[in-house]
Protein backbone atom coordinates (compact mmCIF):
# COMPACT_ATOMS: atom_id res chain seq x y z
CA UNK A 1 0.00 0.00 0.00
CA UNK A 2 1.55 3.07 -1.28
CA UNK A 3 1.31 6.10 1.71
CA UNK A 4 -1.13 8.65 0.78
CA UNK A 5 -0.18 12.18 0.87
CA UNK A 6 -1.57 15.52 -0.22
CA UNK A 7 1.37 17.96 -2.03
CA UNK A 8 1.43 20.24 0.77
CA UNK A 9 4.41 21.48 2.98
CA UNK A 10 2.41 20.31 6.51
CA UNK A 11 1.86 17.14 5.01
CA UNK A 12 6.17 16.59 4.08
CA UNK A 13 7.30 17.71 7.66
CA UNK A 14 4.83 15.05 8.99
CA UNK A 15 5.79 12.85 6.54
CA UNK A 16 9.62 13.81 7.48
CA UNK A 17 8.79 13.37 10.90
CA UNK A 18 7.61 9.73 10.42
CA UNK A 19 10.39 8.59 8.47
CA UNK A 20 12.66 10.04 11.25
CA UNK A 21 10.76 7.80 13.71
CA UNK A 22 11.09 4.61 11.85
CA UNK A 23 14.65 5.41 11.37
CA UNK A 24 15.09 5.73 14.81
CA UNK A 25 12.86 2.95 15.57
CA UNK A 26 14.62 0.43 12.70
CA UNK A 27 18.10 1.36 14.61
CA UNK A 28 16.71 -0.65 17.33
CA UNK A 29 15.18 -3.20 16.28
CA UNK A 30 18.23 -3.94 14.60
CA UNK A 31 20.11 -3.97 17.39
CA UNK A 32 17.30 -6.09 19.96
CA UNK A 33 17.51 -8.83 16.52
CA UNK A 34 21.11 -9.19 17.02
CA UNK A 35 21.60 -8.78 20.51
CA UNK A 36 18.45 -11.97 20.80
CA UNK A 37 20.56 -13.66 18.21
CA UNK A 38 23.80 -13.86 20.44
CA UNK A 39 21.74 -14.45 23.59
CA UNK A 40 19.97 -17.29 21.54
CA UNK A 41 23.00 -18.85 20.16
CA UNK A 42 24.47 -19.26 24.02
CA UNK A 43 21.13 -20.44 25.11
CA UNK A 44 20.62 -22.97 22.14
CA UNK A 45 24.41 -24.35 22.77
CA UNK A 46 23.72 -25.07 26.15
CA UNK A 47 20.43 -26.67 25.33
CA UNK A 48 22.09 -29.34 23.09
CA UNK A 49 24.69 -29.74 25.34
CA UNK A 50 21.71 -30.26 28.53
CA UNK A 51 20.30 -32.94 25.69
CA UNK A 52 22.92 -34.73 25.55
CA UNK A 53 23.64 -35.49 28.92
CA UNK A 54 19.92 -35.81 29.73
CA UNK A 55 19.87 -38.52 26.92
CA UNK A 56 23.11 -40.16 27.84
CA UNK A 57 22.40 -40.46 31.78
CA UNK A 58 18.62 -41.34 31.04
CA UNK A 59 19.80 -44.50 28.95
CA UNK A 60 21.96 -45.78 31.82
CA UNK A 61 18.78 -45.07 34.25
CA UNK A 62 16.70 -47.10 31.82
CA UNK A 63 19.63 -49.98 31.45
CA UNK A 64 19.26 -50.41 35.34
CA UNK A 65 15.37 -50.46 35.02
CA UNK A 66 15.46 -52.96 32.76
CA UNK A 67 18.06 -55.35 34.84
CA UNK A 68 15.77 -54.96 38.14
CA UNK A 69 12.93 -56.29 35.77
CA UNK A 70 14.99 -58.77 35.06
CA UNK A 71 16.04 -59.53 38.47
CA UNK A 72 12.59 -59.02 39.89
CA UNK A 73 8.87 -59.95 38.66
CA UNK A 74 6.92 -57.27 36.88
CA UNK A 75 4.02 -57.20 39.37
CA UNK A 76 7.29 -56.69 42.00
CA UNK A 77 8.10 -54.00 40.35
CA UNK A 78 4.78 -52.56 40.11
CA UNK A 79 4.11 -52.96 43.39
CA UNK A 80 6.90 -51.21 44.44
CA UNK A 81 6.44 -48.49 42.37
CA UNK A 82 2.87 -48.15 42.99
CA UNK A 83 2.55 -45.72 45.69
CA UNK A 84 3.94 -42.85 44.64
CA UNK A 85 6.81 -40.48 46.58
CA UNK A 86 5.53 -37.15 47.61
CA UNK A 87 5.31 -34.62 45.04
CA UNK A 88 8.43 -33.13 43.42
CA UNK A 89 7.58 -29.37 43.00
CA UNK A 90 9.20 -26.44 41.06
CA UNK A 91 9.52 -23.17 42.30
CA UNK A 92 8.76 -20.87 39.44
CA UNK A 93 9.87 -17.15 38.24
CA UNK A 94 9.89 -15.14 35.42
CA UNK A 95 13.06 -14.04 33.60
CA UNK A 96 13.45 -11.56 31.05
CA UNK A 97 15.78 -11.58 28.07
CA UNK A 98 15.25 -8.33 25.91
CA UNK A 99 11.77 -7.90 27.58
CA UNK A 100 11.11 -11.74 26.39
CA UNK A 101 9.59 -13.23 29.02
CA UNK A 102 10.96 -16.72 29.83
CA UNK A 103 10.43 -19.29 32.70
CA UNK A 104 13.09 -19.78 35.52
CA UNK A 105 12.25 -23.05 37.23
CA UNK A 106 14.30 -24.01 40.47
CA UNK A 107 13.79 -27.69 41.10
CA UNK A 108 12.31 -28.35 44.81
CA UNK A 109 12.96 -32.27 45.29
CA UNK A 110 10.35 -34.74 46.63
CA UNK A 111 10.11 -34.48 50.12
CA UNK A 112 9.76 -38.16 51.14
CA UNK A 113 12.80 -40.96 51.92
CA UNK A 114 15.70 -41.37 49.14
CA UNK A 115 13.70 -44.72 48.59
CA UNK A 116 9.66 -44.78 48.42
CA UNK A 117 9.74 -48.32 48.98
CA UNK A 118 10.75 -50.91 51.33
CA UNK A 119 14.36 -52.56 50.55
CA UNK A 120 12.57 -56.01 51.49
CA UNK A 121 11.70 -57.93 48.33
CA UNK A 122 13.22 -55.45 45.82
CA UNK A 123 16.35 -55.85 43.56
CA UNK A 124 19.51 -53.62 44.18
CA UNK A 125 19.42 -52.91 40.70
CA UNK A 126 15.89 -51.17 40.79
CA UNK A 127 17.29 -48.56 43.80
CA UNK A 128 20.38 -47.87 41.60
CA UNK A 129 17.52 -47.35 38.68
CA UNK A 130 15.41 -44.91 41.09
CA UNK A 131 18.68 -43.04 42.53
CA UNK A 132 20.00 -42.48 38.95
CA UNK A 133 16.81 -40.50 38.31
CA UNK A 134 16.50 -39.13 41.01
CA UNK A 135 20.31 -37.73 40.29
CA UNK A 136 18.89 -37.16 36.44
CA UNK A 137 15.97 -34.58 37.52
CA UNK A 138 17.86 -31.25 38.58
CA UNK A 139 19.27 -31.66 34.62
CA UNK A 140 15.82 -32.82 33.40
CA UNK A 141 14.49 -29.27 34.63
CA UNK A 142 17.13 -27.06 33.59
CA UNK A 143 16.69 -28.57 30.54
CA UNK A 144 13.38 -28.01 30.50
CA UNK A 145 13.91 -24.10 31.17
CA UNK A 146 16.71 -24.03 28.78
CA UNK A 147 14.48 -25.39 26.05
CA UNK A 148 11.63 -23.40 26.95
CA UNK A 149 13.55 -19.96 26.61
CA UNK A 150 15.12 -21.19 23.52
CA UNK A 151 11.72 -21.78 21.73
CA UNK A 152 10.08 -18.58 23.28
CA UNK A 153 13.54 -16.86 21.80
CA UNK A 154 13.40 -18.60 18.66
CA UNK A 155 9.89 -16.85 17.82
CA UNK A 156 10.65 -13.26 19.48
CA UNK A 157 13.70 -13.16 16.83
CA UNK A 158 11.23 -14.40 14.08
CA UNK A 159 9.05 -11.44 15.03
CA UNK A 160 11.67 -8.90 15.44
CA UNK A 161 13.70 -9.78 11.84
CA UNK A 162 9.80 -9.46 9.97
CA UNK A 163 9.48 -6.10 11.89
CA UNK A 164 12.96 -5.25 11.04
CA UNK A 165 12.39 -6.01 6.95
CA UNK A 166 9.18 -4.45 7.14
CA UNK A 167 11.28 -1.15 7.77
CA UNK A 168 13.66 -1.63 5.64
CA UNK A 169 12.01 -2.61 2.80
CA UNK A 170 8.59 -1.35 2.98
CA UNK A 171 7.96 1.75 5.54
CA UNK A 172 11.21 3.49 5.29
CA UNK A 173 11.46 3.12 1.55
CA UNK A 174 7.77 4.49 0.88
CA UNK A 175 8.19 7.62 3.01
CA UNK A 176 11.44 8.38 1.20
CA UNK A 177 9.75 7.89 -1.69
CA UNK A 178 6.47 10.33 -0.73
CA UNK A 179 8.91 13.06 0.43
CA UNK A 180 10.46 12.77 -2.81
CA UNK A 181 7.58 13.25 -4.81
CA UNK A 182 5.78 16.06 -2.36
CA UNK A 183 9.23 17.93 -2.77
CA UNK A 184 9.61 18.20 -6.28
CA UNK A 185 5.98 18.89 -6.57
CA UNK A 186 6.49 22.06 -4.73
CA UNK A 187 9.16 23.06 -6.74
CA UNK A 188 7.56 22.88 -9.42
CA UNK A 189 4.59 24.44 -8.31
CA UNK A 190 7.31 27.76 -7.31
CA UNK A 191 8.58 27.40 -10.74
CA UNK A 192 5.64 27.93 -12.45
CA UNK A 193 4.60 30.65 -9.85
CA UNK A 194 7.99 32.41 -10.95
CA UNK A 195 7.65 31.92 -14.73
CA UNK A 196 4.04 33.52 -14.53
CA UNK A 197 5.46 36.41 -12.40
CA UNK A 198 7.79 36.74 -14.99
CA UNK A 199 5.36 36.72 -17.68
CA UNK A 200 3.33 39.33 -16.16
CA UNK A 201 5.96 41.73 -15.28
CA UNK A 202 6.92 41.67 -19.14
CA UNK A 203 3.24 42.20 -20.32
CA UNK A 204 2.83 45.11 -18.01
CA UNK A 205 6.30 46.73 -19.24
CA UNK A 206 4.76 46.03 -23.23
CA UNK A 207 1.78 47.62 -21.79
CA UNK A 208 3.88 50.72 -20.43
CA UNK A 209 5.47 51.23 -23.65
CA UNK A 210 2.93 51.27 -25.99
CA UNK B 1 -2.02 -31.15 41.90
CA UNK B 2 2.06 -31.98 41.27
CA UNK B 3 3.86 -29.58 39.31
CA UNK B 4 6.22 -31.71 37.17
CA UNK B 5 4.30 -34.54 34.85
CA UNK B 6 5.36 -37.57 32.84
CA UNK B 7 3.45 -39.34 29.99
CA UNK B 8 4.56 -41.92 27.79
CA UNK B 9 4.57 -45.50 27.77
CA UNK B 10 4.96 -47.41 31.04
CA UNK B 11 8.47 -48.88 31.13
CA UNK B 12 9.88 -45.54 30.26
CA UNK B 13 8.02 -42.98 32.72
CA UNK B 14 7.23 -45.71 35.71
CA UNK B 15 10.59 -44.12 37.27
CA UNK B 16 9.33 -41.16 37.68
CA UNK B 17 6.64 -41.60 40.24
CA UNK B 18 9.94 -42.90 42.32
CA UNK B 19 10.96 -39.41 41.87
CA UNK B 20 7.79 -37.43 43.03
CA UNK B 21 6.42 -36.61 39.23
CA UNK B 22 3.01 -37.35 38.27
CA UNK B 23 2.94 -40.12 36.12
CA UNK B 24 0.94 -41.07 33.16
CA UNK B 25 0.76 -43.66 31.20
CA UNK B 26 -0.27 -42.99 27.75
CA UNK B 27 1.00 -43.94 23.66
CA UNK B 28 -1.69 -42.87 22.03
CA UNK B 29 -1.62 -39.12 20.26
CA UNK B 30 -5.17 -37.96 20.44
CA UNK B 31 -5.49 -39.09 23.87
CA UNK B 32 -2.17 -37.96 24.84
CA UNK B 33 -2.87 -34.13 23.29
CA UNK B 34 -6.20 -34.07 25.37
CA UNK B 35 -4.21 -35.22 28.43
CA UNK B 36 -1.95 -32.22 27.74
CA UNK B 37 -5.18 -29.85 27.31
CA UNK B 38 -6.13 -30.73 30.80
CA UNK B 39 -2.67 -30.39 32.35
CA UNK B 40 -2.24 -27.41 31.06
CA UNK B 41 -5.79 -26.07 32.25
CA UNK B 42 -4.80 -27.53 35.85
CA UNK B 43 -1.44 -25.82 35.96
CA UNK B 44 1.00 -27.99 35.47
CA UNK B 45 4.45 -26.12 35.17
CA UNK B 46 6.71 -29.00 33.19
CA UNK B 47 5.10 -32.26 31.21
CA UNK B 48 7.78 -34.47 30.38
CA UNK B 49 6.37 -36.35 27.35
CA UNK B 50 8.55 -39.62 26.00
CA UNK B 51 9.41 -38.64 21.97
CA UNK B 52 7.19 -41.17 20.28
CA UNK B 53 4.21 -39.52 22.09
CA UNK B 54 5.82 -36.29 21.69
CA UNK B 55 5.68 -36.67 17.60
CA UNK B 56 1.85 -38.28 17.78
CA UNK B 57 0.56 -35.24 20.05
CA UNK B 58 2.25 -32.86 17.59
CA UNK B 59 -0.79 -30.50 16.77
CA UNK B 60 -1.31 -29.89 20.67
CA UNK B 61 2.12 -29.62 21.39
CA UNK B 62 2.39 -26.91 19.03
CA UNK B 63 -0.40 -24.77 20.42
CA UNK B 64 1.77 -24.41 24.01
CA UNK B 65 5.17 -23.84 22.34
CA UNK B 66 4.92 -19.65 22.58
CA UNK B 67 3.28 -19.90 25.73
CA UNK B 68 5.70 -19.65 28.68
CA UNK B 69 3.78 -22.18 30.86
CA UNK B 70 3.32 -25.41 30.88
CA UNK B 71 7.16 -26.49 29.25
CA UNK B 72 6.22 -29.42 27.15
CA UNK B 73 9.60 -31.36 27.47
CA UNK B 74 10.44 -34.34 25.17
CA UNK B 75 12.49 -36.86 26.45
CA UNK B 76 14.08 -40.71 25.56
CA UNK B 77 11.80 -43.24 26.38
CA UNK B 78 13.13 -46.51 27.64
CA UNK B 79 13.79 -47.81 24.02
CA UNK B 80 16.27 -45.10 23.63
CA UNK B 81 16.18 -41.57 21.90
CA UNK B 82 14.63 -41.48 18.45
CA UNK B 83 16.19 -37.84 17.87
CA UNK B 84 12.77 -35.88 17.39
CA UNK B 85 14.07 -33.40 20.45
CA UNK B 86 17.77 -32.84 18.84
CA UNK B 87 15.17 -32.17 15.44
CA UNK B 88 13.34 -29.64 17.72
CA UNK B 89 16.55 -27.91 18.39
CA UNK B 90 17.48 -27.70 14.97
CA UNK B 91 14.62 -26.36 13.87
CA UNK B 92 14.69 -23.64 16.68
CA UNK B 93 17.78 -22.90 15.15
CA UNK B 94 17.07 -22.46 11.60
CA UNK B 95 14.30 -20.98 12.30
CA UNK B 96 15.60 -18.31 14.92
CA UNK B 97 18.97 -17.63 12.29
CA UNK B 98 17.62 -18.82 9.20
CA UNK B 99 20.70 -21.26 8.86
CA UNK B 100 21.72 -24.50 11.01
CA UNK B 101 25.20 -23.16 12.11
CA UNK B 102 25.35 -25.46 14.86
CA UNK B 103 25.39 -29.21 13.96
Amino acid sequence: MAVSFKPTRMEMSRLKKRLSTATRGHKLMKDKRDETVRRFITFVRRNKELRERVEALMAEAMRSFVAAKAAMNRAAVDEALLVPAASAKVGISSGKVLSTEVPVFTYIPSASADLPYGVFGTAAELDDAVRKFSELMPLLIELAEVEKTCNLLADEIEKTRRRVNALEYVMIPQLQTAIHTISMKLDENERGNLTRLMKTKDMLKQKEEQ
Amino acid sequence: MADIAMIGDKDSVLLGRAAGLDVYFETDGAAAGKLIDRLARENTRIIFVTEPVFAAAKATVDKYVSSAFPAIIPIPSGSGTTGVAMENIRANVEKAIGADILF
